[in-house]
């Protein structure tokens, strides 16, 4: 009331304009209030530690200032592991596309049952514990496994197959821990399509062959892009199948890390691998963030 | 009798959108105020100022003497009654009614006995005890008001509350919302895009355009004394054609007319076209106030036929006319009509200062 | 479905017969190696066979009356409950605010709350690692659970923000209006309303701490060794079947908490 009073006499557009401005900032306020304790969170526990990382790369054996830990990703063992790690990460993702792709299609094309029956199908990988699907697949593929005896009993083959212990199995292993990621993203890509431009599309005289490449499938790119960056980016980073499946002759960047820390206690090398890996993986997300927005504007 | 409420001065801009531009306008005790424009005109963002969902940058709003707007939603005692009736879907009818009064610390057996007077005044009483997703739409609506009136708050605030029901339904609801107004007399801000409920139920209405107020008065005052084309527009069907009026005389077409007011300077206006305010057959009148034209089409449309004719100096004017009040037979296509406008009809407006 | 007309998936009959097949052959290899592991774990023999010779619960016995085991369980319950607990109530407070605030500061604050789910694993284990041996929460309890709170933050923020995005906030501002205080309101109104989106949010926080490996690998040690970090130095050294009854237990857990959020899922949709 006394603002009231108080600015009353005041210009036109001026009345209470102060009280109503502090009440806003106020309400502002405390809605950003409540993201405090997830932010300083993750200040404390992500943005730190890493940011830490950054520094320590920065600095030699002997505590000075240099390029030696980036220099020494020159060398051969360090090469072999990148082409290793991105030769795999491509695999996975391109295999989890062509195999995701059909599964996510009928699974958005069919009728609640099935598509529930599919969904359910993706969802039990998905909500079980990397370790223990792991742990399925060394038992599946190693040479007195399943897989082997059956090949064997068919008489297909005579010695067993190496199907673990090596990159093979840790493809496998990954995709099987990776596809879910790229069915799910597809599939609610897939569910946004209005089905009537499909009618359209054989009303204007495509065949379906046609209406699929040129309708159907330019509006799940989106979902395509989007599940095979985060694929890709986690095959980048990825730890366990690889430690467990790769029987120590696949080694991956994840590996090379956590080596130079458990077995030679070396900061600076671990650091600067990590500080190229959250490179790499910004590009990769930057490059999808780049298709997402050309495909969100051809529409 | 409470609920004098004084709006001074109300602006709101969304970055450089104008939704409210120093609006300020007085509402008397148990008036039945109704905000009535287009869509993004800003009926609603007032609204939603005295409900203290939206922040003005400025103004003033003062209920009873005392100012309104720096009070939170919740300290405000106002009963919304929203578009989409925000019934509470985990909560039974009665919990929906009683849910105010148990936030105003009202013990429990009080409260049954204040909602179920509520639910009574809607005739919602046998169904205290049904799940919100069973009611229809009406019945909603109903719940919705009792929830909004049952702690008698100093002043209701109503969102398009009937645009979700059909027809009939609304018609209906309209009147009953009437008859509670009067009942329960306390003062009433709603909100519609729609002129005839606004004129079925006001005692007064605002017409707001581009955050503006353009007239705050009563229905019949605003159709008969529309304050510029934008309200004549908006209230009734119309058309409108070019007049020049100069040294006190105005012409349409060239030919002087006779205005129900005197008219002074020189400037552009409109006549208002009111199909019910045409005269189609009196020749007595002769020249004064005739409108010659030549027949384009006629449309039928059950109850009347809909003339598009052609008027000098490339207009053209679409009418409403019935032949049986009109007295007329139809003309065919291509014949010459003429039609008279009284002088007590003639309403000359002036485009909606910027 | 065969209602459904064929036009409309554009697909014909010989396609689909292509496709059906295809997509049979994918959800074997999805499913299969999530299930294989339960009938493999009754097997009575030393090593693990299929279709066991013998059932026996042995490798369940040695599970259950191994101190280890148990206590390595022990520890991933109580990392894993305070953690789906923290970032619940953290991650929807979060949510809620930035539903409130839509602008620039808000996406740059949502982008933030990705960030765990984007950085490689390894590097944020690495890090935390190094960060708790200077301040002593390495092979603590609490240590573990900060870590894992803030592994799980986004994954309630994106759950309860789809919440939030079909929540309808009229029935908040009625609250509001009907007078309740903003606190009251989200308590008696929101809140019951996303309840499901916070449900599942929180089931991904339990899930997120409970199975995680690699933070737990270099955090988590000695007396405080979660299941994970014991099943992984297990798996990696030698392949006792115990892993076999433990992984089949998990996956029971799994298809349990699946049919039960079928159902919920279920009475959701029915209500509305």
């Amino acid at each position: 009331m006394t603002d009231f009073a108080m600015s009353s006499s005041g210009s036109p557009g001026t009345l209470n304009a102060g009280i109503l401005r502090r009440r806003e900032v106020l309400e502002r306020f405390s809605a950003t209030a409540l993201t405090f304790p997830g932010l300083i969170l993750i200040l404390l526990v992500l943005l730190v530690p890493v940011l830490w990382l950054f520094w320590l790369s920065a600095f030699d054996g002997a505590g000075d200032l240099s390029w030696a830990n980036y220099e020494r990703m020159g060398k051969s063992i360090y090469v072999r592991t990148f082409t290793t790690t991105f030769r795999i990460a491509i695999i996975v993702t391109v295999c989890c596309a062509f195999l995701g792709y059909p599964v996510a299609y009928l699974m958005s094309q069919s009728g609640r049952r099935l598509s529930l029956v599919i969904l359910l199908s993706v969802l039990l990988p998905f909500w079980t514990s990397v370790l223990v699907r792991t742990y399925a697949w060394l038992v599946l593929l190693q040479r007195t496994g399943l897989i082997n005896g059956w090949l064997q009993d068919l008489g297909l083959i005579d010695t067993p197959l190496a199907l673990v212990h090596n990159e093979l199995g840790t493809i496998i292993g990954m995709i099987h821990v990776m596809l879910p990621f790229m069915i799910l993203p597809l599939y609610a890509s897939m569910k946004a399509v209005d089905p009537s431009l499909m009618l359209a599309a054989s009303n204007c005289g495509a065949t379906p062959a046609q209406a699929f490449r040129q309708v159907f499938f330019p509006q799940t790119i989106t979902g395509l892009s989007s599940g095979a960056g985060l694929i890709f980016v986690l095959c980048l980073g990825f730890f366990v199948t690889p430690v467990l499946l790769g029987g120590g002759r696949t080694y991956m960047w994840a590996m090379q890390i956590a080596d130079n820390i458990s077995l030679y206690g070396n900061w600076g090398a671990a650091s600067a691998l990590g500080v190229v890996l959250v490179v790499a993986t910004a590009l990769v997300l930057l490059a999808v963030q780049f298709v997402l927005r050309r495909a969100g504007g051809t529409k | 009798m409470p609920g004098q409420v004084a709006i001074r001065e109300v602006s709101k801009n969304y970055g450089a959108f104008v939704a409210l531009d120093d609006v300020s306008f007085d509402i008397e005790p148990g008036e039945f105020i109704t905000l009535l424009g287009p869509s993004g005109s800003g009926k609603t963002t007032l609204l939603n100022v005295l409900a203290g969902f939206t922040r003005p940058n400025s103004g003033s709003v003062q209920l009873d003497g005392k100012e309104f707007l720096t009070l939170p939603p919740h300290r405000r005692d106002v009963g919304m009654v929203f578009q989409s009736y925000a019934l509470f879907p985990h909560m039974t009818v009665m919990e929906n009614v009683a849910y105010p009064l148990k936030l105003r610390k009202i013990g429990k057996s009080e409260r049954e006995r204040r909602a179920t007077e509520a639910l009574s005044t809607v005739q919602m009483d046998h169904l205290a005890d049904r799940a919100i997703q069973s009611l229809s739409g009406g019945q909603r609506q109903r719940v919705a008001l009792a929830r909004a009136m049952v702690f008698e708050p100093r002043m209701m605030l109503m969102d398009e509350p009937l645009s979700a029901l059909d027809k009939n339904l609304r018609e209906h609801m309209q009147i009953e919302l009437k008859r509670l107004h009067g009942m329960l007399g306390t003062t009433t801000v709603y909100v519609t895009h729609d002129q005839r409920e606004a004129l079925t139920m006001s005692d007064r209405i605002a017409v707001i355009n581009n955050g503006k107020l353009m007239q705050l008065d009563t229905p019949s005052q605003l159709y008969d004394f529309p304050a510029n084309r934008f309200v004549a527009e908006f209230m009734g069907e119309s058309s409108f054609l070019p007049v020049k009026v100069s040294d006190g005389t105005a012409r349409l077409f060239g030919n002087p007319i006779v205005t129900r007011e005197p008219w002074s300077g020189d400037h552009d206006a409109w006549l208002l076209i009111r199909p019910e305010k045409l005269a189609w057959n009196a020749p007595q009148q002769g020249a004064a106030n005739r409108i010659q034209g030549t027949t384009r089409e006629v449309i039928y449309q059950g109850d009347s036929y809909l003339l598009d004719i052609a008027l000098p100096e490339g207009h053209s004017v679409e009418v409403r006319c019935n032949p049986h009040t009109a007295g007329i037979e139809m003309p065919e296509p291509g014949e010459t009509v003429s039609f008279w406008i009284k002088q007590s009809s003639t309403i000359l407006v002036e485009d909606a200062g910027q | 479905m065969l209602s459904e007309p064929v036009t409309r998936t554009q697909i014909t009959r010989g396609q689909r017969l292509w496709l059906y097949i295809v997509v049979g052959l994918v959800m074997i290899f999805l499913v299969v190696p999530c299930l294989l592991v339960v009938p493999m774990s009754f097997s009575a023999g030393e090593y693990l066979e299929f279709p066991p010779k013998e059932l026996s619960l042995r490798w369940y016995r040695a599970f259950l009356g191994s101190q280890e085991w148990l206590n390595a369980l022990w520890v991933s319950v109580r990392v894993a409950v305070p953690t789906m607990i923290i970032a619940t109530i953290v991650g929807t407070a979060a949510a809620w605010g930035l539903h409130r605030r839509t602008d620039i500061f808000a996406t740059g604050v949502r982008g933030i709350f990705i960030l765990p789910m984007l950085v490689p694993l390894i590097l944020i284990a690495v890090g935390v690692f190094f960060v708790y041996a200077k301040v002593g929460l390495n092979g603590t309890i609490g240590g573990l659970i900060l870590a894992h709170t803030m592994l799980a933050l986004p994954f309630v923020l994106i759950a309860v923000g789809n919440g939030l995005a079909s929540f309808d906030m009229a029935l908040h501002e009625a609250s509001r209006s009907l007078g309740a205080t903003e606190l009251r309101a989200f308590l008696s109104v929101t809140l019951p309303q996303i309840r499901i989106s916070v449900m599942s949010g929180a089931v991904f926080a339990f899930v997120t701490s409970f199975d995680e490996v690699v933070v737990a690998l270099f955090v988590s040690s000695g007396e405080n060794e979660t299941l994970t970090r014991r099943m992984f130095a297990n798996i990696r050294d030698q392949v006792d079947p115990t892993v076999a009854a433990i992984s089949s237990l998990l996956v029971g857990m799994v298809i349990v908490g699946m049919i039960v959020f079928l159902f919920v899922g279920r009475d959701e949709t029915q209500e509305h």
